[in-house]
């Protein structure tokens, strides 16, 4: 390797890139996981409080739906700017992986939440009809019936996810969380280094067709 | 028993049932039938209270349904399944899984659950099927697999939604069939809802006509059939046919016994009567035989052969001349 390379590029590589690589695969995951953990909870109480729900009740589902509507109407770069004070009382800092992780999730969820709310709702109708005329209740019908048929695009939903996460953690950088995506602004960008430039590009495109290869296999298991 | 007396349902300012008055036993296999949109699959609904009335009476075994508590109401279902057009199934389990779905979400004993599929399976002939997805089978299959399902409950009532609608004319016999066999074997009441006639004559017992949200006519199959009353034959869209341009037309209905008895050549004999068919058609209701025939002789028998039919418990009717067509339809 170091007859291959130069001594400065094998510094970037260790000091710049790797824990810049590493900050990112931090950040999407993180963010995925908790994502998807507040997004199921809210995809929950939207499809509970909806009009053809177990419960309907509109002002709850009006509230939330209009946070999740607001929340995926922001630009994520302007989300990221108006959650700086919320970031902060949660995170207790408003630079590095930490703080950048706040506003991702926030996104996140709006966005996991919208996912599983329509893949559930994709769930034929005449099946928990079906179900419901065997005296089955109805919170089993929504999670052993309407979660688990709608499982395998649930999964794809946030795979595309990861995705648009991966996206966002590059505009994250410009905010100093780090990762990819800084570097490609910092060092590409801003030093008008096109090596480095494509470098992280090609890095970004990798990693996109790694999660949508796990992504196909997992879901293809899950049918 | 269910009896539903002044059964009445809207949507908004749409009356989708009104006032319908239906008495159904237990054991009987019961038609309802209807263009789209005629309520039948309401009705039937009602049934299980997967919609609510907003006036009248629906009491099965004297237990009027509106009366239930949700959390009654769901083990009242029990007693009462349902197959659907669109077999739906849950894709991602096996069939085993499937069948055996609200007996575990019943919390039933394993054990109780593993000796039921298999029992059903064997019923509806899908044991060899148990462990594919159900994504791999026929309608069919799919649908035999509905109804094992549907039994599962051991319900005493059986309602049928379009259950062959989307299947084809060989495979909706063996599907009529399994539900007959079930009806017989079981004892327990089924009700079909359909739009076509083949499945009321194949299983029904008895049949009602809905219309526009109501119930226009209703009785024993072969009876409605013999005496198409307007209402139904506006539904079969409406028959003409030639007949004898003199004297008079007379419908008789003949079933088996009264074939086998040589009828119509005995009373030609006796009377002294010279007639000409002028129509007939060959019925099959359940496992019966109805032989529809229209005789045409001259008016001065016209008494004695009423007599003559009358006796012999004949059931008959007259058909009228429409003159200017040249045509004959039903008085």
């Amino acid at each position: 390797m170091s007859g291959f390379l130069t001594e400065y590029q094998m510094n970037f590589w260790e000091r710049i890139l790797a824990p810049a690589f590493a900050a990112t695969i931090q950040m999407v995951i993180i963010t995925t996981i908790l994502g998807t953990f507040f997004g199921f909870f809210v995809a929950v109480i939207l499809l509970v409080t909806d009009k053809d729900g177990i419960h309907p009740n509109r002002f709850i589902y009006g509230l939330f739906n209009f946070i999740v509507n607001v929340i995926r109407s922001f630009p994520f770069l302007i989300l990221m700017i108006f959650l700086l004070p919320f970031t902060k009382l949660i995170a207790g800092t408003s630079i590095g992986v930490r703080a950048a992780v706040v506003p991702l999730i926030v996104s996140a969820t709006a966005f996991i939440a919208k996912l599983i709310v329509n893949a559930m709702q994709e769930v034929d109708k005449g099946l928990v009809e079906a179900m419901k005329s065997f005296g089955i209740s109805e919170v089993q019908v929504v999670f052993r019936v309407m979660f688990s048929e709608a499982l395998p695009s649930i999964i794809s939903g946030v795979i595309l996810a990861m995705v648009a996460i991966l996206g966002s953690t590059a505009m994250a950088g410009a905010m100093g969380a780090g990762g990819i995506g800084s570097v490609a602004i910092t060092y590409g960008y801003q030093k008008f280094n096109k090596v480095v430039m494509v470098l992280t590009a090609g890095i970004l495109i990798v990693f996109v067709q790694l999660i949508e290869m796990i992504g196909k296999w997992v879901y293809r298991k899950m049918k | 028993m269910i009896e539903i007396k002044g059964l009445q349902k809207s949507f908004d300012d749409l009356k989708v049932l009104d006032n319908i008055d239906l008495t159904i036993e237990d054991g009987e296999i019961y038609g309802l039938v209807g263009k789209s949109g005629a309520g039948k699959s309401t009705l039937l609904r009602c049934i299980n209270g997967l919609e609510q009335y907003s006036a009248g009476s629906l009491k099965i075994d004297g237990v009027e349904i509106k009366a239930l508590s949700r959390k009654e109401l769901r083990t009242f279902r029990k007693g009462v399944s349902m197959i659907f057009q669109h077999f739906p199934m849950l894709t991602r389990k096996t069939v085993y899984e499937n069948i055996a779905f609200p007996m575990r979400c019943w919390k039933y004993d394993r054990q109780v659950i593993d000796k039921r599929v298999k029992e059903l399976a064997e019923l509806v002939g899908i044991s060899e099927k148990l462990y594919q997805r159900p994504g791999q089978l026929s309608g069919g299959q799919k649908q035999r697999i509905a109804i094992a399902r549907a039994l599962t409950m051991e319900p005493k009532i059986l309602l049928s939604d379009e259950a062959t609608s989307a299947l084809d004319p060989v495979t909706t016999r063996s599907i009529l069939q399994l539900l007959r066999d079930i009806n017989e074997k079981l004892g327990i009441t089924i009700i079909v809802v359909t739009h076509q006639m083949s499945v009321i004559k194949d299983v029904c017992e008895k049949v009602a006509l809905l219309e526009a949200g109501e119930l226009v006519v209703s009785g024993p199959v072969d009876e409605l059939f013999m005496y198409q009353p307007e209402e139904l034959k506006t539904f079969l869209g409406e028959e003409k046919f030639h007949a004898g341009s003199s004297g008079i037309n007379i419908q008789v209905m003949l079933s088996d016994q009264d074939m086998s008895k040589n009828i119509l050549s005995r009373m030609s004999r006796e009377l002294d009567l010279d007639f000409t068919i002028v129509n007939s058609e060959m019925e099959r209701y359940r496992d019966k035989y109805l032989g529809y025939l229209v005789l045409n002789f001259s008016e001065q028998y016209k008494s004695k052969v009423e007599d003559y039919l009358d006796q012999n418990k004949i059931i008959w009717r007259y058909y009228q001349m429409n003159k200017e067509e040249g045509l004959c339809q039903d008085s």
